[in-house]
């Protein structure tokens, strides 16, 4: 983990300000970004995976039934999952969190 | 080891082979051109194992350096003038990413009017961009400054690029007499590089991220505690440097200063004519010293102060203009300098040696004979200016 | 997953993700999707250059990277150059021993500023000089990063904060420079365009740019939901209208053929892409029309391209 920014003097810097934490960006929830939060109609999905390989954030995430869904972590709600998806099985609702 | 009559650029590009370069980037710019040319020819030779890029500016020379030195290997870079204009945004990133690359500056004049000539307005304007600087008097010393730079730099307690400044045409395209020490010896003082962080993707790490408020001031109070630490090593491997090539450097040089009050101080090679002065003023009876700043960033303040305990007047020559300043880049910071440190000594501020202009010893024994006066407006005297 | 299968042609590891999340980026930006889906193909033996610019300043708020390939950002106009020294250090120190004999991937990224503007030259360089690297352009057609400031890759007719539509202006006045082609006069082995709108060609074309001998120049339209003023969700849907109006054709150069690699039946009419678009609200139907002309001009220059240099 690292800690917040403010936390940090300088001898806390890797030399050359070099990160060698790779994807430590995880630790930053862009969740709280979200206004709409898509939710799938199972009945209708066809499991294609077009919302997994369409999504800017990598936050639509296939799950072990062969289903995808969001990872409310990330998912900043931009909805390209549910227009792009053939099926219209997406559906995007105000995310009352 | 003996001696050979050679021009210091061939010098230079020799003394690159010798430290064993890996990536040279240059663009042509007159008086660099003779190093890369004979780099060019030694790869193409086979005499050098390198990747030589022929990039398109100077700017994409020291971009390629950086990006080289940050995949882990040992890079080499020259240019001049305008061409270190040109780079000068790169400048401070190679030194914030904390990349040893080694650069050999050959001074000349910025334009306009365009200049092809010596003088040290281009490393002026380049002078607080993080990099260590040093600063060679003869062709020798370029050479030795070369092999010691690679090891300064790569220094685990360093890791900062270098400048090797040497003056153009007045030492860059002279013949001089090097020696030229053994490779076998060379790499004993100097190992490969081993960087600490590399662009490889077994181990994936992120070089140039950016600083928001909260850290930046961080990064760069780190960045300043490694220049400044980076005088400690710089000594030590001059002495070692001594030990085993029996040439010995420091980082503040003097000339007949001993038992002298008036002392001259100047970067380069104008010190050879300044010696010929003080030479010529010990044999009229008059003592007068020299002080040479082989090191100029970090500045060596310490060593400063011990060689000037005696100097009670201290005459500044300086091969750039103020600019609108109150006085020359050198002269002011050598202020400061006293100031800060309770001097009590007389400092006069003397302009020379522009734009490849010729200064005669006998101008040398002029000042220190007829010491500056503010009279006018300037706070500085121009050797030789035609009003 | 059927689709990880699907994927399998195109890359080892379909499921790995070279861009981690908690990346800064807009809401529906198509840029950091393009990046995603072409490191896939690229996998882990990658070294990224990037240019400032958005997928820069999304990424890597110290002490935070969302990278997980190696990663150097350096300036603004210098990517290609980077890129080369990076490129001409692994194959030195390969040479000699000191690296494993792998293939690695050298990739310089830049917006369409960092490419067609400022980056031009250092590009220019580094295609004339042959080394073997991936340049990928990533244009959303303005600089979006400072905030949606006109560049030469700017469409005629868009508005950007500095090309503003007004009594004496239509907006950005001037056609968009054609990088693609700049780029494949370079005589390079590879030039392709693409979108992430049609991601298996996307694929495809990265394929074919890790494997050539030589530069690679790949050009990729990233739809700038921010920028071009239009709603997050249909980035993906701009990009494919793009596509199939010829706004944006999808071609590769091999070796200097020209082939078209997605041909509409026939090209929808400009308009179609157009409205919708924020930053195109303003124009007239004539002017449209104008554009209309442009798009229909090129194609048929583009489909010549395709006949003369077919082998």
């Amino acid at each position: 983990m690292a800690k917040p920014m403010e936390k940090y003097t300088w001898r806390d810097l890797n030399v050359g300000c070099v990160i060698d934490e790779p994807g430590s960006s995880l630790e930053y929830k862009t969740g709280d970004w979200r206004n709409l939060l898509p939710v799938t109609d199972y009945s209708k999905c066809t499991k294609c995976g077009l919302c997994w390989l369409f999504c800017p954030d990598n936050a639509m995430k296939p799950k072990d039934d062969g289903f995808f869904g969001p990872d409310l972590d990330y998912c900043k709600g931009c909805g390209i999952c549910a227009q792009e998806c053939k099926f219209a099985a997406i559906q995007m609702v105000e995310d009352k969190k | 080891m003996k001696k050979v009559g050679i021009e210091v650029s061939l010098a230079i590009a020799e003394a690159a082979k010798l430290a064993r370069v890996e990536v040279v980037s240059a663009y042509p710019i007159t008086p660099q051109t003779h190093i890369v040319e004979h780099l060019a020819e030694l790869v193409a030779d086979g005499e050098l194992e390198a990747a030589y890029l022929n990039v398109e500016s100077e700017h994409s020379a020291l971009s390629a350096c950086v990006g080289a030195a940050a995949a882990g290997a040992r890079t080499f870079t020259s240019t001049s003038a305008q061409g270190l204009e040109l780079m000068h945004e790169i400048l401070f990133i190679a030194s914030s990413l904390r990349l040893p690359i080694v650069m050999v500056l050959v001074n000349r004049a910025l334009s306009a009017p365009l200049s092809i000539w010596g003088d040290h307005s281009d490393v002026m304007a380049a002078r607080d961009c993080g990099w260590i600087m040093l600063f060679c008097e003869n062709g020798q010393e370029a050479v030795d400054s070369v092999i010691m730079a690679y090891r300064i730099g790569e220094d685990r307690r360093v890791l900062l690029p270098v400048a090797v400044n040497i003056d153009g045409f007045t030492l860059s395209h002279v013949i001089e007499p090097v020696e030229f020490p053994d490779q076998e010896l060379v790499d004993s003082f100097l190992p490969p590089y081993k960087p600490l962080f590399t662009l490889n993707p077994e181990r994936p790490v992120t070089m140039g991220a950016y600083g928001m408020p909260e850290i930046y001031t961080e990064a760069k109070y780190a960045q300043e505690m490694a220049i400044l630490n980076s005088k400690a090593v710089i000594k030590e491997v001059m002495e070692e440097f001594g030990k085993v090539f029996k040439r010995n450097y420091r980082v503040v040089e003097t000339y007949n200063l001993e038992n002298s009050e008036l002392a001259f101080l100047a970067l380069g090679s104008i010190n050879e004519n300044i010696k010929t002065a003080i030479d010529i003023l010990k044999a009229k009876g008059t003592n007068v010293g020299l002080i040479s700043l082989r090191l100029y960033r970090p500045f060596p303040s310490e060593e400063l102060l011990e060689v000037l305990k005696n100097v009670k007047r201290l005459m500044v020559v300086e091969r750039a203009m103020p600019q609108g300043a109150t006085n020359s880049p050198l002269f002011n910071e050598l202020s400061a300098f006293a100031f800060h440190n309770g001097l009590n000594i007389i400092m006069e501020n003397y302009i020379a040696g522009l734009g490849g202009r010729d200064v005669d010893p006998q101008e040398f024994v002029n000042i220190a004979l007829n010491p500056f006066k503010k009279d006018g407006k300037l706070n500085y005297k121009i050797i030789g200016v035609r009003e | 997953m059927k689709i990880f299968k699907t994927l399998e042609r195109y890359m080892e590891k379909p499921d790995a993700e070279y861009i981690a999340s908690g990346h800064r980026a807009c809401q529906g930006c198509a840029e950091v999707l393009a990046l995603r889906l072409a490191f896939k193909v690229l996998g882990k033996d990658t070294i990224l250059a990037m240019a400032t610019g958005c997928m820069e300043i999304i990424s890597t708020p110290l002490p935070l990277t969302c990278w997980r390939l190696p990663w150097i950002h350096i300036a603004f106009e210098n990517t290609a150059a980077v890129a080369s020294g990076i490129e001409s250090a692994i194959r030195i120190l390969t040479q000699k021993g000191k690296l494993e004999n792998k293939k690695i991937n050298i990739v310089g990224i830049a917006g369409d500023g960092g490419t067609s503007d400022i980056g031009f030259q250092a590009l220019s360089g580094a295609l004339e000089r042959g080394h073997r690297l991936i340049y990928i352009c990533l244009d959303n057609e303005a600089y979006m990063n400072t905030g949606i400031q006109r560049s030469s890759s700017t469409p005629y007719g868009a508005f950007t904060t500095t090309s503003p539509p007004g009594k004496k202006s239509i907006g950005q006045s001037t056609w968009k420079k054609d990088m693609p082609k700049i780029a494949a006069a370079h005589n390079i082995p590879y030039v392709a365009t693409a979108c992430p709108s049609y991601p298996y060609d996307l694929f495809n074309k990265v394929k074919k740019a890790k494997e050539v001998n030589g530069p690679a120049y790949l050009h990729i339209l990233s739809v700038c939901p921010t920028g071009w003023r239009i709603p997050s969700e249909m980035a993906i849907e701009y990009g494919r209208l793009a596509v199939r109006s010829g706004v944006f054709p999808l071609y590769e150069v091999e070796n200097g053929v020209y082939r078209i690699t997605f041909k509409p039946e026939s090209l929808i009419p400009v308009k179609d892409y157009i409205k919708g678009q924020g930053r195109f609200r303003h124009l007239t139907d004539k002017e449209i029309s104008e554009i209309q002309d442009r798009v229909n001009k090129d194609w048929e220059r583009l489909t010549k391209l395709c006949e003369i240099t077919k082998a």
